[in-house]
């Protein structure tokens, strides 16, 4: 790995008086795909929101290029180029699909490769139902949607969130497919994912989380298949 | 042709509610937020302009037109100071410190100025009337319409048509998702506070030319906007228009049966409406 330039360092989060996550530390590389595997409340979520801001932490524990960003609030961390699809997709139900696109747009970095046409020349469909409410679209639609709103930003990191969740294999394959293109755009990409098999297939690196904590990580390729669901599944060797 | 009458004065006075309506609206619709000083701040405003228009020997719609900017100014900062670092998952703070707020507003106009009642003189426009059909209507009450059709045409065009109306949209919807995608609401959430007194100045200036006011109107000032809000729903600033009109309508139908009967029949017009439609004329859509 060259060095990282996102990195979360002894990240603990909690909701409330519940810890989600003990001493996490991950790190995302210029130009890498990250793949953070994990049961059901592993704390993946949770640890893509403590780097875009919607769980605030003390400064010191998610870096930016050095920078410490962990307490900034989400406004200030999508303006610094890290943008999330969130679990569950979370469209503005009021808002027309282009402007839940053209929202996503607004705030970001302003240079890129990304705009209304680039993301409807990736989303097709997304262009022909433009002036539909966002609730009208199907799920893989609003999956699409929630992509295309996190690129209008032209971010340096995209944060996505189980975005396979609740579809049809084939659709999964669709959604999995536009990846390459996002990162020849020049984004570097962090995946939560409940899926192994996909997750192996497209990282470049993968975190196994188990109740909060960092069980396994390493390439893929070097990783056994055995090892890989011991961490998950939390049994201890 | 009595009944044409009455439904235009009941149309008329609407548009005064839909004016008292539309600032609560704005705040509620917006930022779930039930402003319970609204109604002192129409009251507020109507002394600012009253004060305004003595000292400086103008008219009232300069007077309006200069206590505006103070008003908007004061949201504003009660936004940025006060409301903003109340929001959250809890409504009863927000509700509290409103309701503290215009008790506080309403007894520092009773013991800075007397507790009598006023009315800012519309000068000549007073007895004007226009004829529209087969009735003849008063002139004063015809612009408070006139003024609520503009206010919700400007709210809504700026809502569906500007990229701010975009973002106010989004943080409705869904303000951590909006914080996400950029949006800072505090700021913007601050400019709609501002805005909704802007709204109960120009609400003010129809009141108190309309009829006699005193600190403690404002009372009834907020159970008619929220009323009207309730019938018209929260999707759409015609709801607040529409909810106005209702009421308006109920009360003078009422007032012509029976004089007592005038404010108990836009009571229960609110009733039955909520009853045939729990959530308003105008739902708002749900995600
Ligand atoms: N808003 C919240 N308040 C309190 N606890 C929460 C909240 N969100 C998550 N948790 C808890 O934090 C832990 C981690 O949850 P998280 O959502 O990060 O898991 P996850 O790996 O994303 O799971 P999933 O695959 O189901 O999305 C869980 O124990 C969960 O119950
Ligand atoms: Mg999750």
């Amino acid at each position: 790995m060259t060095k990282p330039f996102l990195e979360t360092l002894e990240l603990d989060a909690d909701y409330g008086d519940c810890r989600a996550l003990f001493g996490v530390e991950v790190g995302l590389a210029e130009g890498e795909t990250v793949a953070v595997i994990g049961a059901n409340g592993a704390g993946k979520s949770t640890l893509l929101r403590s780097i875009a801001g919607l769980v605030r932490n003390a400064p010191e524990m998610v870096r930016l290029d050095g920078r410490p960003i962990g307490a900034l609030s989400a406004e200030q961390v999508t303006r610094l180029g890290i943008s999330t699809v969130p679990q569950g997709r979370r469209l503005f139900p009021s808002l027309s699909v282009e402007e839940n696109l053209l929202i996503g747009g607004r705030h970001g970095r302003s240079k890129g490769q990304w705009s209304l046409g680039t993301v409807y020349g990736l989303f097709p469909m997304l262009r022909e139902r433009r002036k539909a409410p966002a609730t009208a679209l199907t799920i893989g639609q609003q999956q699409m949607a929630a992509i295309g709103r996190a690129l209008m930003s032209n971010p340096r990191i995209l944060l996505c969130d189980e975005i396979g969740l609740g579809l049809p294999p084939e659709l999964i394959r669709d959604i999995y497919a536009i990846l390459p293109r996002i990162r020849e755009a020049g984004a570097s990409v962090v995946l939560a994912e409940q899926d192994i098999g996909r997750a192996l297939r497209v990282a470049d690196r993968v975190y196994c989380l188990t109740a909060g904590r960092v069980t396994l990580l390493g390439r893929p390729e070097h990783m056994r298949r055995h090892d890989i669901h011991d961490a998950y599944f939390g049994v201890r060797a | 042709m009595i009944w044409v009458e009455t439904v235009m004065q009941g149309v008329t006075l609407g548009g005064l509610y839909a004016l008292f309506a539309a600032g609560l609206y704005l705040v509620l619709g917006v930022m779930r937020l039930a402003n319970l000083a609204h109604g002192a701040f129409i009251v507020l405003a109507a002394y600012v302009i009253l004060l305004l228009a003595s000292l400086l020997e103008i008219g009232p719609l300069l007077a309006a037109l200069i206590a505006a900017p103070a008003l908007f100014a004061a949201g504003w900062l009660l936004q940025r100071l006060l409301l903003n670092r109340l929001l959250g998952e809890d409504i009863l703070p927000p509700l509290l410190v409103t309701l503290g707020l215009s008790i506080v507003i309403q007894t520092g106009l009773e013991k800075g100025l007397s507790a009598q009642s006023r009315r800012i003189s519309p000068g000549p426009l007073e007895t004007a009337t226009v004829e529209v059909g087969p009735a003849v209507v008063s002139l004063l009450p015809l612009l408070s319409l006139g003024s609520a059709v503009l206010v919700v045409l400007v709210l809504q065009w700026v809502a569906l048509r500007t990229a701010t109306g975009r973002a106010l949209r989004a943080i409705s919807d869904d303000p951590a998702t909006a914080s996400m995608v950029g949006i800072s609401p505090p700021r913007l959430l601050a400019g709609v506070t501002g805005v909704s007194l802007v709204v109960a100045t120009i609400a003010a200036l129809h009141a108190g030319t309309l009829a006699e006011f005193q600190p403690a109107s404002g009372t009834a000032y907020l159970i008619i906007a929220f009323e009207a809000v309730l019938i018209g729903g929260l999707g759409s600033p015609w709801g607040a228009l529409a909810g106005g009109i209702v009421l308006g309508v109920a009360q003078t139908a009422g007032a012509a049966l029976d004089p007592e009967w005038e404010v108990l029949a836009g009571h229960v017009a609110f009733l039955a409406v909520l009853l045939v439609r729990p959530r308003g004329l105008f739902p708002r859509a749900s995600g």
